[in-house]
């Protein structure tokens, strides 16, 4: 019977399997199994994986671990004052802000080298968007999100906010320079 | 019980439609278009800002007509009209009155009042805060509120659809089990449940610290939760158009399922995986385990995907058998150039399968994989996912049963037949190249639910490569079609009901009736079809190409993903 009836047999889990289903759901299986495995072989052998580390933190508090790296290694200043560029040493970890509405400060960072990027929020949600590379996360206020991060490109990198964060939002751009 | 004359068998269709729970389904059928003219209007007002060229509205207007649009579109539209569905999969197919009709119509009293006001609290002004609302940004009370006070209303509406289940069993109007349409339907309803829990559980909090009862409310705590609501409101589209596809099937072409069991058993995987999902929107969210993401992005290695992959081989292949069986048997694919394309029930209902299957579905896997989610999250590739999905899986399945509920349903002749005829092609199309073209963009990095890429007046500045504009351009142009597309619809809809013929066969008796069969001709068995053993080859050829396309995109995903900086 037709699928808005009630199934003609009423023992209907009886009823075998079509081949044509049989071969589909085998295939569409194993394709799903190569994909979840895809994910762990990923953290073990590619070298983008999310970050996982993270601490709860006062916007007040991270804002004082980043003003101590801005003191210690800001080389200049860029976009009227505003942005002290900041060269901190490789390996080191780094602080950078996300508020209403700028990326706060910029940092001037050495190609295929190491450093610990903790971002975080000190107001509402932001999204990290990391341009050309594009790459994203998601920042939010009360957590200290470590990113461990190696750029292996040099260039002038933007980034751009795209977790909405209200009228200014399309405002919220920061910057990375690699060396 | 039936003491009054209250039951109406369409002469057309065999359909039996008791009054209350006909009246119910014409009132939610038509609050579900009023809030997607709404949703169309405002629609057009994001296509033409975020058209870099035309660039319409200001800045405030924009971001208040989107998080209107969202709502409007994503809630309001399709859960209005899935109550429809509900009742129709209960009472009509299951041939029994309605569970407690005056709770219906509180439930839809409820619905009404929530969406009209989030709808006044966004216009208003201080509530454009996107149809996530994340906190701490924060909204009027109102507008949770409004929310609240629908989700309430939906319950209820899921609890009558249980509860006319429940009449049907005790007073016997149906043997054996019920049908796998009102199957599929019970999958929404269950999904429906959690998802209004979820919602509850975060919105009700949300709203107290509005009013400034609770001082703090966790920005991840809320993401995780809110989320539950949020994704799963949109995977009980997924149960609820699946459940379309199959009863359009059946209408259409009298299609039986290729087997129940099969068909049922994705059902069951839904309920029990699909809403795992949640776990897509944090995956780049601070402070989350690996082992977490994996489990739950992938619904637990990919179930509900599988259920996916099978419903879009049972859909079509039952379409096959039957085809087939009724002569259309040449070769692999004499049955689908053969088939009702100039029927917008048909087409419809084909174009929401294929564009959610291969647009929605393996964009969807794709991004939701835990690391190429990095080189995907909150760019404009979400939207167009799930302009693939929602806008175009779940509404034009919904447009195409419309266009059999007006004369079954509403006993109007359907007027603009010829417009009927193209209008799932020229909204399918247009809707298709949104979602394209912003995926497009979002592969160049453009942010979503933002006003300006050039970000014009910043100090520091960005310039976004020239394609991404050029994408953005059509994905506009191709939005203005889905604008006209969806304009159709309202205007063959709104316009039947107005000025329709009345259709005869409008008196009520006053007894159920017993099974009678129904619009085309049920089939049976599947002897003597198909080619080489299969009684479906030709679905099972284009399911390889689905699977071929699905395969060499994940990976050129994996390839992109690599070539970005190193980071854990």
């Amino acid at each position: 019977m037709s699928a808005i009836l009630p199934p003609s047999r009423a023992i209907w889990w009886k009823q075998p399997l079509d081949r044509v289903e049989g071969t589909w759901i085998i295939i569409a299986l194993l394709w799903c199994l190569i994909m979840f495995f895809m994910m762990p072989y990923w953290h073990v052998y590619g070298k983008q994986n999310t970050p996982s580390e993270a601490y709860r933190i006062t916007p007040a508090a991270f804002q004082a671990k980043a003003q101590e790296v801005v003191d210690k290694y800001t080389v200049r200043t860029e976009g009227e004052g505003q942005y002290p560029v900041v060269k901190p040493p490789a390996g080191s970890d780094i602080y950078l802000i996300g508020r209403l509405w700028q990326w706060w400060p910029i940092y001037e960072l050495e190609k295929n080298q190491t450093y610990r990027l903790h971002i975080s929020s000190m107001d509402w949600q932001h999204g990290f968007s990391l341009q050309p590379d594009n790459i994203n996360l998601q920042i939010n206020p009360g957590y200290d999100m470590v990113v461990t991060v190696k750029p292996d490109k040099s260039g002038t990198y933007a980034i751009i906010c795209n977790e909405y964060c209200g009228i200014g939002h399309h405002t919220m751009v920061g910057r990375i320079y690699i060396k | 019980m039936a003491n009054t004359t209250e039951y109406r068998i369409c002469p057309d269709s065999g359909l039996q439609f008791h009054k209350p729970a006909e009246t119910l389904m014409k009132a939610n059928a038509v609050a579900a278009v009023v809030f997607l003219l709404i949703g169309g209007i405002l629609a057009l007002l994001v296509t033409l800002t975020r058209w870099p060229a035309v660039h319409l509205l200001p800045a405030d207007s924009f971001y208040q007509a989107l998080t209107a649009h969202g709502l409007d579109m994503l809630i309001f539209w399709i859960i209005f009209f899935e109550i429809a569905v509900l009742y129709f999969c209960s009472s009509t197919l299951l041939r029994c009155r309605l569970a407690t009709p005056r709770w219906a119509w509180l439930g839809f009293a409820l619905m009404l009042i929530g969406a009209v006001t989030t709808n006044v609290a966004i216009l208003r002004g201080r509530s454009s805060v996107m149809m996530t609302s994340y906190v701490p940004m924060p909204a009027e009370p109102v507008f949770y509120l409004g929310l609240i006070l629908f989700a309430v209303g939906a319950l209820i509406g899921c609890f009558v659809f249980f509860g006319t289940l429940v009449v049907a069993r005790a007073e016997r109007t149906y043997e054996g089990s019920i049908p796998l349409v009102t199957f599929g339907a019970l999958t929404a309803a269950i999904i429906a449940i959690f998802t209004i829990a979820s919602g509850a559980i975060i919105l009700i909090p949300t709203f107290l610290w509005s009013i400034g009862y609770i001082s703090y409310i966790d920005p991840l705590m809320y993401r995780t939760i809110w989320w539950a609501f949020g994704h799963s409101s949109q995977q009980i589209n997924v149960a609820a158009h699946v459940a379309v596809w199959y009863a359009i099937a059946a209408i259409v072409f009298g299609a039986k399922p290729m087997s129940e069991k099969v068909s049922r058993g994705a059902f069951l995987l839904y309920i029990l995986f699909l809403q795992l999902a949640s776990a897509h929107h944090i995956l780049v969210d601070p402070g989350i385990s690996s082992e977490w993401k994996i489990f739950n992005t992938s619904y637990a290695m990919y179930l509900a995907v599988l259920a996916s992959m099978v419903h879009g081989l049972t859909v079509p292949g039952s379409i096959e058998v039957a085809q087939r069986l009724k002569g259309y048997n040449k070769g692999l694919f004499e049955w689908i150039r053969k088939a009702p394309w100039g029927n917008p029930i048909f087409s419809g209902m084909f174009l929401s399968l294929i564009i959610f299957g291969v647009l929605g579905g393996i964009s969807g896997v794709v991004m939701g994989t835990e690391q190429i989610n990095i080189i995907i999250h909150n760019t404009i590739y979400v939207p167009g996912h799930f302009h693939a999905t929602v806008a175009t899986g779940t509404t034009l399945a919904f447009m195409a049963l419309t266009y059999f509920l007006i004369p079954i349903l509403f006993r109007r002749d359907m007027i603009l037949k010829g417009l009927a005829k193209w209008q799932p092609y020229i909204f399918g199309l247009g809707m298709s190249g949104v979602a394209l073209f912003l995926m497009g963009a979002g592969t160049l990095g453009v942010p979503r639910r933002h006003w300006d890429i050039g970000l014009t007046g910043n100090v520091l500045g960005y310039e976004f490569p020239g394609s991404a504009y050029l994408l953005l351009g059509l994905a506009a142009i191709s939005g203005i079609l889905a604008v006209i597309g969806g304009g159709a619809y309202i205007l063959i809809t709104v316009g039947s009901l107005l000025v329709g013929k009345k259709l005869p066969g409008r008196e009520y008796n006053d007894k159920p009736t017993a099974l009678k069969m129904p619009i085309a001709t049920a089939i049976e068995g599947h002897g003597g079809i198909g080619v080489g053993g299969f009684a479906a080859p030709g679905t099972l050829i284009f399911a390889f190409i689905f699977l071929a396309l699905f395969v060499v995109y994940y990976a050129i995903n994996w390839k992109y993903l690599s070539s970005v900086w190193p980071l854990s």
